[in-house]
């Protein structure tokens, strides 16, 4: 089984869909020649020409909008937006377009659009460039959003978003773009279906739940907790719509304590949503309040402090030290 | 003349044409002149356009057709409006005084083109062979689609303004896709060539100020995609005049995407035709995008819940009046003998058969089902919906036995 990067295997994810179906096709700024800002896309203009790896205008709404007419003509479009905080001008066309068609049409129509977005702070970049705006997305009926934590999962959800028939955005943890791990690129395991959540680690005292960047700080607090005797399982959600209530309520309902954390701001985020499902579904289970864990309500802040903006090991051991004192 | 375009763009354009399309990229002001047109509002023809071939090409059942078309949907679209006030619809949008640009657009197109209206093409609807009663479905709040888009190319109606346009280049990128494919596999051997699908995108004067236009056109130019920019200009986006919009002739904005644009009579049918066929057969030949911008009268308003007497004066509204699309062609068809009293009434008569038939359409659409318009959101199994779903369902139970229920309320 060979080890890759995040990057590689995302690329290796969207270099097989391309292979294996010639309607997939690729668009975004910058994706063809240079392969992307963070080199994703690296090689595939050269391997599959550029009228399958689009370099396109400098115009993110015209990306998602373009896409959509390709979808309607019998094509699987996977855009990449550079980054996050520039999704906005194409944030129309998602939510009022994209999202709706099927639902306005009867059924009628799909529009099996692939949007990328790589997500998220911590590597020290200027405004614009670290944010988390899912949960912008996530309200937005029609559309589904997953979130890889490990090159396994980075290459079989972009398999399996490219393969839905519903738009799906996935927000790829752009500082995790270099983390190594094995990828099974014949058999996806436990990674078939991108809309579960995962139990990563097994424990009885209290839940994490985390996903995409968050998911190795998870592990990371959950190892400390267990020093301090403190046994904490991690749930990596993988899936932010649908989300896999079900595991998550289930490790809630054994450990009686839930955090859950997230770079996005906490006001609004979807740990909010996250623990009104779990207290209307387990409350007496609960031995204290679910926490929440994310950042806090204001723009991204420069980079010389966000390390005091993102979640770190710190921060969620201090959520685990507030449910265990109930 | 032809110099002050960038002709190397457009050498597939004869210099005749572009000359008349450069004389009358001018505005000589009040809109009278500075655009093709074969008839004038007393229906005289203009033999000497380069366009007046394309309409003589046209047969006399075609010319009755495109009155037929024309009478048509003002018929219907009377009765929509009619409806409206009746309580009988939520909202209309008027299509009156735009039927040539939608009829004469709509004829030129071939079945396997395909349209992306905005709201207002209803006229556009009918010569895609659109049901017209599906078109009030959405105005009747039982539908935000109403027509299967597969059976006639005509996409459903796109309420955010401009926000189609960018699918219709999206589309037209799909088309030149096809054809690279078809070519890849050997399928089109050159000699015979495929039919080559175009794509229209129909928007107005109001949605040109929209992003989505300007990165739409960006797009085409840059691709050469094969898509006609179908710009209906009816002079008002609900209350604020096209000066707003551009401070220069809409069609001029063409060029410097580097693309033709031209404005045409949007009230001389003929006019119309010839121009948009002549651009889709441009954009199936494989030269790009065409901007054309049909200038044109919103007779009415701009939907029965608009008031044009607060924003415009009567006397604009005269003026439009005497350039009717419907006047100007009946009085073209009878001096030229294509069409006499019989066929006038017999047209007038389907209209009304029509109307009456779309109004009992209208009292017996059914409302779709809450659960059942919950279960298109995704087209694959999605757990929250069906947890929603059944929770609805349950709920909806321990109603069973109330009136009140099965008229959607509690």
């Amino acid at each position: 089984m060979p080890t890759m990067t995040l990057a590689k295997a995302i690329n290796t994810g969207l270099r097989d869909a391309l292979a294996a179906d010639e309607t997939v096709m690729l668009m975004g700024e910058d994706i063809g020649s240079l392969g992307g800002v963070y080199r994703v896309t690296e090689g595939l203009k050269a391997e599959f020409g550029g009228d399958r790896v689009i370099d396109s205008p400098l115009a993110e709404s015209g990306i998602v909008g373009a896409s959509i007419g390709l979808a309607l003509r019998g094509y699987r479009p996977v855009d990449e937006i550079q980054f996050d905080g520039f999704v906005f001008p194409a944030f129309n066309q998602i939510t009022t377009q994209l999202a709706k068609i099927h639902a306005r049409s009867a059924g009628r129509l799909t529009v099996p659009v692939t949007i990328r977005i790589p997500y998220g702070g911590g590597i020290g970049s200027v405004e614009h460039h670290s944010e988390s705006p899912e949960a912008l997305f996530a309200h937005t009926a029609g559309v589904r959003i997953i979130t890889p934590s490990n090159p396994h999962d980075g290459y079989w959800m972009t398999r399996r978003a490219i393969e839905c028939e519903d738009p799906v955005i996935v927000f790829e943890p752009k500082r995790r773009y270099w983390l190594k791990g094995e990828v099974n690129t014949e058999e996806p395991g436990a990674s078939a279906d991108p809309f579960r959540a995962h139990v990563v680690r097994e424990g009885t005292d209290a839940t994490i739940v985390a996903y995409g960047p968050l998911v190795p700080v998870a592990l990371a607090a959950a190892a400390a907790a267990a020093e301090d005797g403190r046994s904490v399982e991690v749930v990596d959600l993988r899936s932010l719509s649908p989300i896999d209530f079900d595991t998550v309520t289930a490790s809630a309902e054994k450990t009686g304590r839930l955090v859950v954390a997230h770079e996005a701001p906490t006001f609004g985020g979807l740990g909010g949503e996250i623990a009104a499902r779990v207290s209307e579904r387990a409350f007496l289970s609960l031995e204290a309040p679910v926490i929440r864990v994310g950042g806090f309500h204001m723009p991204y802040p420069v980079a010389k402090v966000e390390g005091q903006y993102l979640p770190d090991i710190d921060r969620i051991l201090e959520a685990l030290d507030r449910a265990f004192a109930y | 003349m032809a110099g002050q375009l960038p002709t190397t763009e457009f050498d597939d354009i004869p210099d005749a044409l572009l000359d008349e399309l450069e004389s009358l990229a001018h505005d000589r002001g009040e809109g009278q002149l500075g655009m093709v047109q074969l008839l004038d509002e007393d229906g005289h023809f203009n033999s000497g356009s380069h366009f007046s071939e394309h309409a003589k090409r046209l047969t006399s059942d075609e010319l009755r057709g495109l009155y037929r078309d024309m009478a048509t949907i003002r018929r219907f679209d009377a009765e929509a409006t009619a409806l409206q006030r009746q309580g009988q619809l939520a909202l209309w949008v008027p299509v009156r005084g735009q039927e040539a640009a939608q009829i004469g657009s709509g004829r030129a197109t071939r079945p396997e083109d395909y349209l992306f209206p905005t709201y207002r093409e209803h006229g556009v609807a009918l010569t895609r062979g659109v049901e017209l009663g599906e078109l009030l479905r959405l105005f009747r709040g039982v539908s935000n689609g109403g027509w299967d888009p597969r059976e006639t190319n005509f996409h459903l109606y796109t309420l955010v303004l401009a926000a189609q346009v960018p699918h219709a280049v999206g589309y037209a990128m799909g088309i030149q896709r096809d054809a690279a494919r078809a070519a890849a596999a050997g399928r089109d051997s050159g000699a015979q060539a495929v039919p080559s699908p175009a794509v229209v995108a129909y928007f107005g004067d109001g949605a040109s100020s929209e992003g989505d236009i300007h990165e739409s056109m960006v797009f085409a130019a840059s691709f050469k995609s094969p898509v006609v920019f179908f710009c209906q200009n009816n002079q008002w986006a609900i209350s604020v005049p096209t000066e707003v919009q551009s401070r220069i002739p809409l069609h001029h904005r063409a060029k410097g995407y580097g693309f033709p644009g031209l404005r045409v009579d949007g009230n001389d049918v003929l006019a119309v035709h010839a121009v948009t066929e002549w651009a889709l057969a441009r954009a199936r030949s494989g030269k790009g995008p065409v901007l054309i911008e049909a200038y044109t009268y919103r007779q009415g308003a701009h939907t029965t819940a608009d008031d044009p007497t607060k924003y415009r004066l009567s006397e604009e509204e005269q003026a439009w009046l005497v350039k009717d699309p419907i006047a100007r062609f009946e009085k073209y068809l009878r001096a030229e003998g294509y069409a006499d009293d019989a066929f006038f009434a017999d047209v007038a008569a389907e209209g009304d058969a029509l109307a009456a038939k779309s109004r009992k359409d209208v009292l017996a659409f059914e409302a779709p089902s809450l659960a059942e318009a919950m279960s298109h959101v995704y087209a694959e199994r999605h757990p929250l919906v069906e947890e929603e779903i059944a929770w609805h369902l349950g709920y909806e139970s321990g109603f069973a036995d109330d009136e009140s229920a099965k008229e959607g309320g509690h």
